[in-house]
């Protein structure tokens, strides 16, 4: 150490480029999704009227909701180097479901949609764990399955009266809406999974590498299945919020592309699609920078296709930051 | 001096290169001319890949100045290099295994019909022609995927001549290789050197670097410790000047770190730890039979293929079986669960460190932590205190070189890499550790440390299943030794017939008396 401290530094124009890029790239992959965050936020204060409103607020966050639960499990997933496509389709189920048994109460209802959300991850768990099928092959076929499920269980749009389950969509708690708290909870619970359970170790290391996960011993196929399982039971209880909050129930249309979004939350938080890495809060912060972006746009009055080719940018921008750091 | 200087292809000169907490290189020089093989050679860490990279234009140099044929170049990225004539062939095959063997080989520059369609049958021709010219007979339209690494090695060495190469830089070329396979490369790297082309050759293997390496240049501690021709160098004298320690220190401990004398538990006629009968596979294995008592050091010696590591993973469950089983403590262990075996105490270091051991993307403490983490969890729960005081404890006892618990495992050198997935498995008290290859590719030093800790593990009661392609370690750490051919057990060693001579003879006996038996049969 002596030895190090001695020398005199090298001189600092010898540091190319070459050797800042990389680092570079792992700051934008760690923390570019809240800088982003940040800068739209400061954005919006200087320039867009009225966006420091509560109301404005409740508005984004509640919309977010959804997305944000749908995209925890969908980091998991992600995290083993697998993928979910059914989420839309098991909000729709769970849509289905709930729409089917409110008659025995709102939590019995909302209790069978997340057990019918458990199966359908089961479904694609065991599928992708033990038969050894590709996730994407796997999850597509149970997204296109599952939707005609719950088309066939509720044909067309159904409103509903029950007070309880309005009251889960629309009330609030000291100014903050239920299903925005939920959503909190939600967030750090699985947060707690990723960092601090043998589960949510042997997870990430499993995507890392799966045959050293299985010679030391990791019993690898169940942590799979009880990830997709995890997916599935986020998914129902996001379709559940859902509906409570439209107050009907409508498995033709909720949850469609919303894998997709999913996707992109994680993405854009900077989770390697290769697997090995989970990063819960930077998904949440994915999801929240493409809400606030398609509303700062939208409140400057650029059509949404401005949105779509500006979400465009910044996925592209977030793979290139992950990939770049990879091929160090 | 001065005329090797004007005459060198490549010549680094004072360079430095600085990470974050160490010097990787400090001012080293080194010339390579053409048409001469010359060999790299150092522990881990001692800056030869560093070198290599910055040869190759992976770092750039911090400090000091790095010269082709003469003039100051600067490479900044592999491309540059490579289209300066400077190829490298890694440890780790970097080609299409998907694709035909002669796409591989000709990618980019495959011979073109009318209308730039890729002229097959001239493709298929021409790779066959080059592969041959390198001891490669194969169907070239084969994918890459289905050669065995050897062939594949090949493959990309003469991808990298036939890009007109002026310098040849090979990292562990033979790493993988078999004897035949090593005898070939050989004459390929010959051959080059009499058409003028530079080779530097990185090994760990010192035989091979006296068969085939003209000069050499030892690296320690990211300088040159040494540089001159390897003929007259003696071999003791190399390996002193590789660890830095004097010539009669080495002499006294002989070639590898294993104590001389059998451990006292082997002579005991105790009940096996783990015993393994009649493992049979098709085409694999076929009814081996192996016991590890508490204490003993078996060795398993054969050659590649011989059904070695396959009887390693049969015995902790990794391999699905047609017939056998394996017992530990008399009683028998639930077949393919890796789980079972390691909760019973049985526990495999991979023979592909990178593949099947570390979990890249994880640090050094998550890795060593991995499969003990169920015993550091209370409900689930893992305790981050109970984790530290564990890695702190493997780290300072297997000397593990990383500037902390948090840096990620695949930053680490090879022999570091190597003691985190020992600490791995010693962190879950194995009574029994199968060993594939626990030296191989790792430097001088990390290789005493490991051979001198399986010694170690054995005095304190630890049965260990060495398997080693490196007959010396072999010999000089095994108790007893049972030599496999194509899946089979075909003699064991043990007290004084403990010897490289009778291994050999044993392997090479057997395959007489094998292909009699075949005759016989036949007729």
């Amino acid at each position: 150490m002596t030895e190090l401290t001695s020398k005199p530094a090298p001189p600092s124009g010898a540091r190319s480029m070459a050797d800042l890029k990389p680092r570079i790239f792992a700051w934008v992959q760690d923390y570019g999704v809240y800088a982003a965050v940040l800068a739209l936020l400061l954005f919006n204060v200087l320039f867009t009227p009225h966006f420091l409103d509560a109301s404005n607020f409740r508005t984004q966050f509640v919309q977010v909701t959804p997305i944000v639960i749908v995209s925890l499990g969908m980091a998991l997933v992600i995290g083993t180097q697998g993928i979910d496509l059914s989420v839309g389709s098991v909000m729709a189920l769970a849509a289905a479901l709930v729409a089917l048994y409110l008659g025995y109460g709102a939590l019995p209802a909302l209790i069978v949609a997340v057990i019918g959300g458990a199966v359908v991850g089961a479904a694609g768990g065991a599928l992708v764990s033990y038969v050894g099928v590709q996730p994407i092959v796997a999850t597509l076929a149970l997204l296109v399955g599952v939707r005609g499920i719950a088309n066939v269980l509720v044909p067309q749009l159904v409103e509903f009266r029950n007070p309880e389950l309005i009251a889960l969509g629309s009330s609030s708690v000291a100014g903050i809406p239920v299903i925005v708290l939920i959503a909190a909870a939600l967030t750090l619970i699985v947060l707690f999974v990723v960092r601090r359970t043998t589960f949510g170790r042997q997870v990430v290391a499993i995507g890392g590498n799966r045959s050293a996960s299985e010679l030391s011993g990791l019993p690898v196929k169940r942590v799979l299945l009880i990830v997709y399982v995890i997916s599935g039971l986020l998914a129902a209880l996001a379709g559940v919020l859902a509906t409570a909050r439209l107050q009907a129930s409508d498995p033709t249309s909720l949850g469609l592309f919303i894998e997709l979004s999913a996707i992109t939350a994680v993405v854009v938080g900077g989770t390697p699609l290769t697997g090995g890495r989970i990063r819960v809060l930077s998904t949440v912060m994915g999801a929240l920078l493409m809400q606030l972006l398609a509303a700062t746009l939208i409140k400057h009055n650029l059509p949404q296709s401005w949105t779509q080719m500006v979400q465009a940018v910044i996925i592209l921008a977030a793979v290139y930051a992950t990939r770049e750091r990879a091929n160090r | 001096m001065r005329r090797t200087e004007l005459a060198a292809v490549l010549e680094a000169k004072g360079i430095s290169k600085r990470f974050p907490g160490v010097l990787a290189l400090d001012g080293v020089h080194l010339a390579l001319l053409p048409g001469e093989v010359h060999a790299l050679v150092g522990e881990n860490g001692a800056g030869k890949s560093t070198l290599i990279k910055v040869f190759t234009g992976v770092y750039h140099p911090d400090g000091g100045e790095l010269r082709h044929h003469g003039a100051p170049a600067a490479f900044g990225t592999p491309l540059d290099a490579q289209r300066a004539g400077i190829s490298t062939i890694y440890q780790e095959v970097n080609l299409v295994p998907m694709m035909s063997v002669a796409r591989n080989l000709l990618l980019g520059r495959e011979p073109r019909g009318r209308f730039g369609v890729i002229d097959a049958t001239k493709m298929y021709a021409e790779a066959a022609r080059v592969l041959s010219g390198y001891g490669v007979e194969t169907d070239v339209r084969r994918p890459l995927r289905t050669l065995g690494i050897g062939a594949q090695q090949m493959v990309a060495l003469a991808r990298a001549v036939a890009v007109d190469a002026r310098v040849v830089i090979m990292d562990e070329p033979t790493s993988s290789l078999e004897p035949r396979e090593v005898e070939t490369l050989f004459g390929v790297i010959r051959r080059l050197r009499d058409e003028g082309i530079a080779v530097m050759y990185v090994s760990h293997r010192l035989d091979e670097l006296y068969q085939v390496c003209d000069r050499v240049t030892v690296l320690r501690d990211g300088r040159v410790a040494h540089t001159g021709p390897l003929a007259g160098l003696d071999r003791l004298k190399l390996i002193s000047l590789m660890l830095g320690r004097e010539l009669n220190e080495v002499k006294a401990d002989g070639l590898t770190r294993f104590s001389r004398d059998r451990h006292r538990a082997a002579d005991g006629q105790g009940p096996p730890a783990v015993e393994a009968r009649g493992l049979t596979r098709r085409h694999v294995l076929d009814g081996i039979d192996v016991s590890v008592r508490p204490g003993e050091v078996v060795g398993l010696g054969g050659l590649l293929g011989a059904g070695r590591t396959e009887t390693a993973k049969a015995i902790v469950g990794a391999m699905p079986l047609d017939g056998g089983q394996v017992l530990v403590a008399g009683l028998p262990l639930r077949g393919g669960s890796t789980t079972a075996a390691i909760r019973a105490g049985v526990s495999l270091l991979p023979e592909d460190r990178k593949a099947e051991g570390i979990v890249p993307t994880l640090s050094v403490r998550e890795n060593i932590a991995l499969a003990a983490l169920p015993a550091l969890a209370r409900a689930g729960v893992v305790s981050d205190a109970k984790i530290d005081r564990m890695v702190e404890i493997f780290m300072r006892r297997l000397r593990i070189k990383a500037a902390s618990p948090n840096q990620l495992v695949s930053e680490l050198s090879g022999g570091n890499q190597q003691k985190v997935l020992l600490a791995r498995w010693l962190a879950v008290r194995p009574k029994v550790l199968l060993l594939d290859e626990p030296t191989r590719g790792i430097d001088v030093g990390a290789k005493a440390e490991v051979q001198a800790l399986i010694d170690e593990l054995a005095e304190e009661g630890l049965g260990v299943l060495l398997i080693s392609s490196d007959l010396e370690e072999l010999v000089e750490g095994a108790d007893r030794i049972l030599v496999l051919r194509e899946g089979a057990v075909v003699g064991e060693l043990t007290g004084d017939e403990v010897t490289e001579e009778r291994i050999m003879a044993t392997i090479a006996d057997d395959r007489a008396h094998l292909d009699g038996d075949d005759r016989g049969a036949v007729r």
